[in-house]
């Protein structure tokens, strides 16, 4: 070519396609990743409170749920997806959620539950209706009762606590024990095994309970992270607690003898990870901010009802997944009106 | 500055406008050849008056009005007439088109009658004039702009929003325009208010043209015109969003802008108006961006219809690499084409070239239902759940769920992490559902 030649482009490497030609940075693999980071610091501080047996359950459930990923996948006969890290999260937040004694072939199956059960029998991601590491987590709860309610007492800073798991060091969750005295008497339930707590305890995770749920002060640097992002919706963490403190607070007011205060069902229990980690998953939370709000309210409302007036202690589960099941409800009555459409005809369901 | 309202949704991609919003428009040298596309607007192929060996002017007329909603073609230079036949459009479909090959003296025809006292004009006059020159929309769309200037009686319009607003990235020619040309377009502005019997008068302009609202703010002091500033949000000139973010009116669903009294118009086309009127200048003729960053000198060029996007290319110094897209328009909205064949029209607002690493070609994965695209649609609409209703071909749903509001701005597709073809699924909808509409009209 010429120097002074203008060069022109050559038409048999144009891509042709349809609008819009510029795509925003953002993929699935990002956003999962992401919200693996935010869920970092919870692990941390399990790690640290309950020793390296910790890491040693998350590993087994994030290793077993890709392999779980992976074999549905190719049994499917489907791409296979772990690249997507939606498996690895799973992963992750199932073993937030079990026990540090829990042994490895329960997280196993656990896994099993999650990746099989939750997601993959529905068609993979984006299809389940239910939160995966919660169906993990209550199908292990009601196969192996025992063994999910059995509760190590915390020693932060042992690394090596956990790995001998002896019944000495057994404890009961502040919650365990409220259900158990049916009373609130801060004496018998701020416990972990021989020692009071107190609520700072339990802002930083110093207390018996799931190896990520115990450190409201590391959940809430994770869910503040993904809130900046705007990865989830601030509305349904927000709405969420708040609907818990309101009504717990009414019913302590009420008869502060049997119930407890507000600040003792917001800090001990799963409800931080549950608000800003399982009630927030994108695929089983409504699609609108509206609907964020309804889905926030409702998981608060039956949280209180099954902490309150239930038989389990814990509730957090079940009510988000409760609330799963009236997502795609929630979704067609927050749909909302397009710009431009008058209310009178919203009535149209 | 009065505060506007803003829109809810929208996205803000890169506006790349930096690489040619500073380059003064530049004429371009004669061509030997113009290929003029006869369909070069929304609505009837107009039909041609020349045939094969007739010798043109420049601004004669080639093709009249086929319809009502039709505009006429002028010669873009003199010469003769070499074909009427057909040449390559954007839809990769060939479309009828006259070929001229210029004689290179590009003698004017005698130009329309001068409407110089236009402030005191007979509205029908001027608006005849609009419809001889070949006016259309010069922001994309290319509606004939004389239909427009036509509201049913029923109708009363009380505003007209120019559009200034060039949202979409990468295009400068708007810009540009302001800054050079502010008289014309405000009389032009002042041109269309007359035939539309309005007084109120905006100017929309996004934020990221701090000189040109300066400008134009300056050049409208005494005139019935107020510049208005808006927020720099994705698809801030959208018709709809525009009229809502200046006025506070909501066209309605399935509505028009003359639903809530308002007209709105490019600034493009308000200068095409303006010569149309004050010079007798037929429409043959715009700017156009040719940018990228393929591309060596990006720039903005007058250019005539009928000038090949090779040409084009050539004014700006050809690539320096390359490209892996050649699109008509922006990024956003535009349209991939896959020849340099194509021939500029009255509205190609730019010539886009992309990289190779500026260009992704995805899979599109299952929904996650992140709720991103609801979050940017600026119909607030559900373009998710749409797209899984559209796949499961559940048009009945879509119709339901307002799939016929979506304006295709491509917001929920650009913010999609599954990389969904969102927009091309609504399009699919908007197509199946008119279909069953006119299937259901023709059965009565």
């Amino acid at each position: 070519m010429a120097e002074n030649e203008i060069r022109l482009p050559d038409t048999s490497k144009l891509v042709v396609s349809s609008s819009p030609h510029y795509h925003d940075s953002i993929d699935v693999r990002k956003v999962m990743l992401l919200v693996i980071v935010a869920l970092l610091p919870a692990c941390a501080s399990g790690v640290v409170i309950f020793g390296l047996r910790a890491l040693f359950v998350l590993a087994v459930c994030a290793v077993s749920c890709m392999a779980f990923e992976a074999l549905f996948t190719k049994m499917m006969d489907r791409p296979a997806s772990t690249r997507d890290c939606s498996a690895l999260l799973t992963g992750i937040l199932l073993g937030m959620n079990l026990s540090v004694g829990t042994p490895w072939w329960v997280c196993v199956i656990g896994a099993l539950l999650a990746i099989g059960i939750g997601k993959m029998i529905y068609g993979g991601l984006g299809y389940n209706p239910f939160n995966p590491a919660l169906v993990g987590r209550v199908g292990l709860l009601i196969a192996f009762p025992g063994t999910m309610t059995t509760w190590l007492k915390p020693i932060p800073g042992d690394f090596s606590y956990g790995t001998a798991a002896s019944d000495a060091l057994t404890t009961a969750t502040p919650l365990g024990l409220l259900g158990m005295t049916k009373a609130w008497d801060p004496s018998e339930v701020m416990r972990a095994g021989d020692h009071a707590i107190s609520y700072l305890d339990c802002f930083w995770g110093n207390v018996g309970g799931c190896i990520g749920e115990t450190s409201a002060f590391a959940l809430l640097i994770g869910g503040i992270f993904l809130i900046v992002l705007r990865l989830i919706r601030w509305q349904v963490p927000v709405c969420y607690i708040g609907t818990v403190t309101i009504i717990t607070g009414i019913t302590h007011i009420a008869n502060p003898e049997t119930y407890a205060p507000p600040m003792f069902h917001i800090l001990v229990g799963g409800l931080f990870i549950g608000a800003f980690f399982m009630a927030t998953d994108m695929v089983t939370s409504p699609m609108s901010a509206r609907g964020a709000v309804i889905f926030g309210v409702g998981c608060g409302l039956v949280t209180c009802v099954i902490r309150l007036w239930g038989s389990y202690p814990e509730g957090v589960s079940f009510a988000i997944l409760f609330m799963n099941a009236l997502t795609p409800l929630i979704d067609r009555y927050t749909a909302g009106r397009p710009f431009g459409v008058a209310r009178s005809i919203e009535a149209k369901a | 500055m009065p505060d506007h309202i803003f829109f809810r949704g929208g996205v803000h991609p890169d506006d790349g406008k930096s690489l040619s919003c500073d380059v003064a428009i530049q004429s371009a040298p004669l061509l030997e050849t113009y290929v003029v596309p006869l369909q070069q607007h929304i609505g009837a192929p107009p039909k041609p008056v020349v045939k094969k060996k007739d010798a043109v002017l420049r601004g004669q007329l080639l093709a009249e009005p086929g319809g009502f909603v039709s505009a006429a073609i002028h010669a873009p230079t003199s010469g003769t007439v070499k074909d009427v036949s057909e040449c390559l459009g954007l839809s990769g479909t060939m479309i009828p088109a006259v070929t001229i090959v210029a004689d290179g003296e590009d003698t004017a025809a005698e130009p329309l009658p001068v409407i110089e006292n236009w402030q005191e004009a007979d509205p029908d006059v001027l608006k005849q004039r609009v419809t001889e020159a070949g006016v259309v929309g010069m922001g994309g769309a290319a509606f004939p702009t004389s239909v427009k200037l036509s509201p049913p009686p029923a109708k009363s319009i009380n505003v007209l929003i120019l559009n200034g607003v060039e949202c979409e990235p990468c295009l400068t020619a708007d810009h540009r325009l302001m800054l050079e040309d502010p008289e014309k377009i405000l009389i032009g502005a002042q041109i269309i208010a007359r035939i539309l019997g309005v007084s109120e008068i905006h100017v929309g302009i996004e934020a990221n043209k701090p000189d040109a609202i300066a400008l134009m703010t300056e050049k409208a002091s005494g005139t019935p015109v107020t510049v208005s500033e808006l927020r720099v949000r994705y698809p801030q000139g959208a018709e709809k969003q525009l009229i809502y973010a200046i006025t506070g009116r909501k066209v309605p669903t399935g509505g028009l802008p003359m639903d809530v009294g308002a007209v709105v118009q490019n600034v493009g086309t308000a200068v095409a108006v303006a010569e149309a009127v004050l010079e007798g200048k037929s429409l043959y003729e715009r700017i156009t961006t040719v940018t990228g960053s393929p591309v060596v000198a990006p720039g903005n060029w007058r250019l005539r219809v009928g000038t090949p996007y090779s040409e084009a290319l050539k004014l700006a110094g050809g690539v320096k690499m390359d490209p892996a897209k050649l699109i008509s328009g922006g990024p956003m909205m535009g349209i991939s084409v896959y020849s340099l064949d194509i021939p500029v029209m009255k509205n190609t607002s730019g010539i886009l070239l992309l990289a190779a690493d500026e260009v992704s070609q995805y899979t599109s994965e299952s929904c996650i239902r992140c709720g991103r695209c609801v979050d940017a649609c600026p119909m607030s609409m559900m373009p998710g759940t749409l797209s899984v209703q559209i796949e499961n071909e559940r048009f009945d749903l879509a119709e339901d769920w307002h799939a016929l509001d979506c304006i295709e701005c491509g917001c929920c597709a650009y913010a999609c992490p599954s990389h969904r073809p969102l927009v091309q699924h609504m399009r699919r909808a908007k197509g199946e559902i008119m279909a069953k509409r006119k299937a259901a009209q023709a059965k009565k």
